[in-house]
């Protein structure tokens, strides 16, 4: 469904790359996940796909096909983005509908009022959410609302960075739940970048380990849950996640 | 038991805001011994302002009520500010969740240490004691280079160093009793590990009490020797860490559920039904 191929991020000319040659391809309707430690270019490969980081190098491929350099419409139509913290992802001074309306003007999309208030539905959220302000709104419901935000253009891929770590833990069940549902209901494709390997296992089916900017193990998450690792670095994320969770 | 470090009855917090009083805090009561005491719970269920109030750090708005509220054997409610002062740092200190933020930016961290000896401990007032002094506890806190360290500024440090340094220079002061507050919730696990290894050791090692604020039931369950579960401003539940398993609340109960693990798949994850009747005392 959707591919990178050798992608690479320098920020610095003359220091390390952020991403040094990265590679991955990710089955239609499947998770994938990106998990690593600060620094190690997992939220960087993200931006970089979503086209928030212009000329990086390598390629990302939709279907087989390479996008164009600068997104455009059709990409967005078909890919979206969650970001991290709820609390700064959406716009404090606009009510929840203008919000969701956005994302349907950018692509040129019918912008009925009934589409917004389904998009609210589609996320468990009574649609009278749609007058309110996101500082009315708790944590958990400011996801949701992200999650409608990227949803509402009826994308195939979603790609989530880091979409529960700013959430309390009951929460953050709920958020789950809410994305593995909406996957199986749309045929959804995820991305999903985690430092949490317990969210990435309970989320994916496959996932890639990063450090320095490489890709240095890619599992199943059956391997994962095994303990079958194979790289010195996944068993040290492994041994330590395990210490105290 | 001799003396508890800390002991806590019937502490109730109220914060005045514009839409009137919101109790924060809704009689929590317990004693604190040389141990490792974890208080556990989710956002705004007061854990924070429990450490904040021991300190007597919270802002004026906030009003503070208890039968008592004793550290070290010294009622919080009314020492005098010159009291509180020496009693802050000197008797019980308090480290912090991200060091980018509590250490002062503009001051190097050995001058940020030594400050700490020079205010609580007098036989360190001279200028080279203290020096000395830290880079003693920057060593103690597994600082592989102390004359380095020292002169470097807070934003020149990683996370991990700079949570030694926060605790190097708690430790300075000479407490009894320290309040951790989610102290490596900013951390990458292969670091927390590390951080949390010092700690123990540390708190082993000198024999101080513990109270370990934090939102991670897992990570407390293996760290603590006993654990109280706040819910709505007031404690639910207290338990040996070990029993945690055991627990018998539907809150705590809940809450083990709804995390994912590693090894055990389950779809999709249980999560919490709140009944209004966890807000009242049982």
């Amino acid at each position: 469904m959707i591919a990178v191929e050798d992608l690479v991020v320098r920020f610095d000319r003359r220091g390390a790359p952020a991403v040094g040659g990265v590679s991955f391809a990710i089955a239609p309707g499947s998770t994938f996940g990106l998990v690593g430690e600060s620094g190690c270019g997992k939220s960087t490969v993200l931006r970089a796909i979503a086209g928030l980081i212009p000329g990086h190098g390598g390629r990302v491929l939709i279907d087989g096909k390479p996008v164009p350099e600068r997104r455009d419409k059709p990409f967005f139509s078909r890919v979206q983005m969650v970001f991290q913290d709820p609390y700064g992802s959406l716009h404090p001074r606009q009510t929840i509908a203008a919000q969701l309306a956005e994302p349907l003007r950018n692509l040129g999309l019918d912008r009925s009022p009934g589409r917004v208030a389904d998009a609210l539905v589609a996320v468990g959220l009574d649609p009278a959410f749609q007058w309110r302000f996101p500082h009315e709104l708790s944590g958990g419901q400011r996801q949701r609302v992200a999650i409608a935000r990227a949803l509402i253009v009826e994308p195939q891929v979603l790609l989530l960075d880091e979409p529960t770590s700013a959430l309390d833990v009951s929460v953050q069940a709920e958020i789950l739940n809410l994305l593995t549902a909406l996957r199986r209901e749309r045929g959804l494709t995820y991305l999903l970048v985690s430092h949490d390997l317990a969210v990435v296992s309970h989320m994916c089916s496959r996932l890639a380990v990063m450090q320095r900017g490489h890709i240095v193990e890619e599992l199943e998450v059956e391997a994962l849950r095994a303990r079958r690792v194979t790289h010195p670095y996944t068993a040290e994320l492994l041994a330590a996640s395990e210490a105290y969770g | 038991m001799a003396q508890p470090l800390v002991a806590v009855r019937e502490l109730r917090v109220g914060f005045r805001t514009k839409a009137g009083i919101v109790d924060a805090v809704r009689g929590v009561g317990f004693d604190l011994g040389r141990e490792k005491l974890g208080i556990v719970g989710e956002s705004g269920s007061g854990k924070s302002t429990v450490g904040r109030a021991l300190m007597r750090l919270l802002p004026r708005s906030a009003a503070v009520r208890a039968e008592r509220l004793a550290v070290c054997g010294t009622d919080v409610l009314t020492a005098s500010d010159r009291t509180m002062r020496d009693i802050r740092g000197g008797r019980i200190g308090l480290i912090m969740q991200d060091p980018k933020y509590s250490l002062n930016p503009v001051v190097t961290v050995g001058e940020q240490i030594a400050e700490v000896f020079r205010l609580h401990r007098p036989e360190y007032a001279g200028k080279r004691a203290a020096r000395e002094a830290t880079l003693s506890i920057l060593e103690q806190v597994k600082i592989r280079d102390p004359e380095r360290v020292a002169s470097l500024y807070p934003h020149q440090v990683s996370g991990g160093m700079g949570q030694r340094v926060m605790i190097a220079s708690v430790l300075a002061g000479g407490p009894d009793v320290l309040i951790a507050d989610e102290p490596t919730s900013a951390l990458d696990v292969t670091v927390r590990l590390e951080v949390l290894a010092l700690l123990d050791e540390l708190v082993a090692s000198r024999g101080l009490g513990l109270i370990f604020i934090s939102h991670d039931l897992n990570l407390v369950r293996k760290f603590c020797d006993r654990v109280l579960i706040m819910y709505a401003g007031r404690v639910v539940e207290a338990l040996a860490a070990r029993d945690l398993g055991n627990a018998t609340h539907p809150y705590t109960r809940g809450l083990l559920a709804s995390m994912p693990h590693i090894h055990e798949p389950r779809d999709p994850l249980p999560t919490l039904v709140r009944d209004p009747a966890w807000r009242e005392p049982a």
